[in-house]
């Protein structure tokens, strides 16, 4: 009960954060001057990794897959389909976001829960400016355009992986590999994709956002903090992507 | 003249201000001061409204806060400079950046006439040549001067200041409380400053109110401070006044 009550708490909390954050900004250029800093820091600099991970994980799916589908009767092409599904339904949606949930969600949780230990946002509200709205706003904005580009990137890079892995082991030419990717496309997988993508997008950004302005205390609390906003952000994305699997697949 | 009427406010079931009324003067330096832990912030930020005050009311030259919608604290916000006890800055601006940004944020003048009315800002506070370091880089002397210059850049009627110079060697710790009072004098506005310090008290303490855990047990001034009937206040003192013989 006493858990319920704290989480209902909490999400009402949340939604109070929120209502604070969307409103019209003070000035309409210095939100777009701080939603490009906000790409720029959010977005670009999360391609290193997401380029490492998911040209290393598109090789080894297809890899394993090849591997499993080892039977003289099934064509080598399929293995890239397969691959070619697990990559766009699921990698590079849902895990790419897991881990942009660690990298991008501990980054803003911390920066600003220091804004808030140091007095920051307090400097924020004293000039009369809407300090969520501020500094969540351009964030949140931030990561919904960047993450479904991110996640676009990613299943090129993973296919490119795949590619380069089927054809240097020998398990699938490149030539099967083009046919594979073709093979029953749907488009509208590539919509589910970036639609679930830019809901975690929203999930990382605003929950981190609400964990970090919402600190209490001092420098322990902000590693506090941005382990939780980690661990909430990764259960809501799974919790989302169940749903919206099964409103939208099935 | 701000009027604090009555103000109490409690965490989580604690009271930490305990119905405290106090004025402080226009164009006047008013301390607060009491130990650390006293209650001196939190008076601060609930006169400011950082902190909603549970029960009571402040005024500003009358001006009722709990009479005020949301439009009217934005409004009154725009008169009201405030620096922090760590300075407060952001970190990702530079010095001069950082007292451009209530005019950026607020004022149509062109880019120009904002970076001429920041620069002033910073000569008037003694700093020149550090507008492009980031906070980081400059010492907290500097960085108290930046967080003034900041504080005032928009011309504000009422000036708060908690423990300016907590945390600076004594000399720049004058430096920055005659900086305040100058401020204070020149243009008129009433100043609130938290402190503990009693270099402070006897060089700018024109007013004086003393809390002691969320109590507010004497207001007088420099000259009587001295002679008060507040037995906790004269024990304060004398503690502090041992400290400062022990210093020299
Ligand atoms: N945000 C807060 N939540 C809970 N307790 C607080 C908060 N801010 C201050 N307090 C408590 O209020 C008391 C007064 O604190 P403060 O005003 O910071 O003292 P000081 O006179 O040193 O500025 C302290 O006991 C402090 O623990
Ligand atoms: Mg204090």
């Amino acid at each position: 009960m006493m858990l319920i009550d704290t989480s209902l708490a909490e999400v009402g909390k949340y939604c109070r954060f929120m209502y604070q954050v969307i409103s019209k900004p003070e000035k309409w250029s210095v939100f777009f001057r701080r939603t490009l800093d906000e790409v720029n820091k959010l977005g670009v600099d999360s391609l290193g990794i997401v380029t490492l991970i998911s040209f290393f994980i598109g090789a080894v799916i297809t890899i394993q897959v090849a591997n499993n589908l080892d039977n003289p009767f099934i064509p080598k092409y399929t293995v890239a389909f397969a691959a070619r599904e697990t990559i766009v339904l699921e990698f590079s949606a849902t895990i790419v976001c897991l881990i942009l949930a660690g990298k991008v969600g501990s980054n803003i949780s911390s920066e600003i829960g220091t804004m808030r230990i140091t007095e920051q946002i307090d400097a924020l509200d004293i000039m009369g400016i809407n300090s969520a709205a501020y500094l969540a706003g351009p964030k949140i904005v931030a990561m919904i355009i960047s993450v479904p580009v991110l996640v676009v990137y990613s299943i090129f890079i993973g296919i490119i992986g795949g590619v380069i892995a089927g054809s240097m082991t020998g398990l699938v030419p490149l030539d099967d590999f083009i046919v594979g990717l073709h093979f029953t496309f749907k488009p509208y997988y590539i919509a589910y994709s970036l639609f679930k993508s830019t809901l975690f997008a929203f999930i990382i950004s605003s929950c981190s956002s609400y964990y970090g302005y919402n600190i209490r205390g001092g420098a322990l609390e902000v590693g506090k903090a941005s382990t939780q906003s980690v661990v909430i952000s990764c259960v809501l994305i799974l919790m989302v992507n169940l749903m919206v699997t099964q409103f939208l697949l099935s | 003249m701000i009027e604090a009427r009555d103000i109490s406010k409690a965490f989580d079931g604690r009271t930490v201000m305990n119905h405290v009324t106090a004025t402080f003067e226009d164009g006047k330096t008013n301390l607060i001061i009491g130990k650390s832990g006293s209650g001196k912030t939190v008076l601060l930020k609930s006169l400011v409204g950082l902190y909603e005050a549970d029960s009571g009311d402040i005024l500003y030259d009358g001006r009722s806060v709990r009479q005020m919608g949301r439009k009217q604290r934005q409004g009154l916000r725009q008169e009201i400079g405030m620096i922090f006890q760590g300075s407060a800055l952001f970190d990702s601006l530079t010095v001069e950046e950082n007292v451009r940004f209530p005019l950026d944020m607020f004022s149509d003048l062109s880019l120009a006439d904002r970076r001429e009315k920041a620069k002033r800002c910073l000569r008037r506070v003694n700093l020149d040549n550090a507008d492009s370091l980031y906070p980081a880089q400059i010492s907290g002397g500097m960085q108290k001067r930046v967080a003034i210059a900041r504080a005032i850049v928009q011309e504000p009627r009422y000036l708060f200041c908690d423990e300016p110079n907590s945390g600076l060697d004594p000399v720049t710790a004058s430096v920055i409380d005659s900086l305040i009072s100058e401020i204070t004098h020149e243009s008129g506005i009433t100043t609130i400053i938290n402190t503990h310090d009693m270099n402070s008290v006897f060089s700018i303490g024109e007013h004086i109110v003393f809390i002691e855990q969320g109590n507010k047990l004497w207001d007088g001034n420099q000259d009587n401070i001295l002679q008060s009937d507040c037995p906790e206040l004269n024990s304060f003192m004398a503690s502090a006044r041992r400290l400062m013989e022990i210093g020299k």
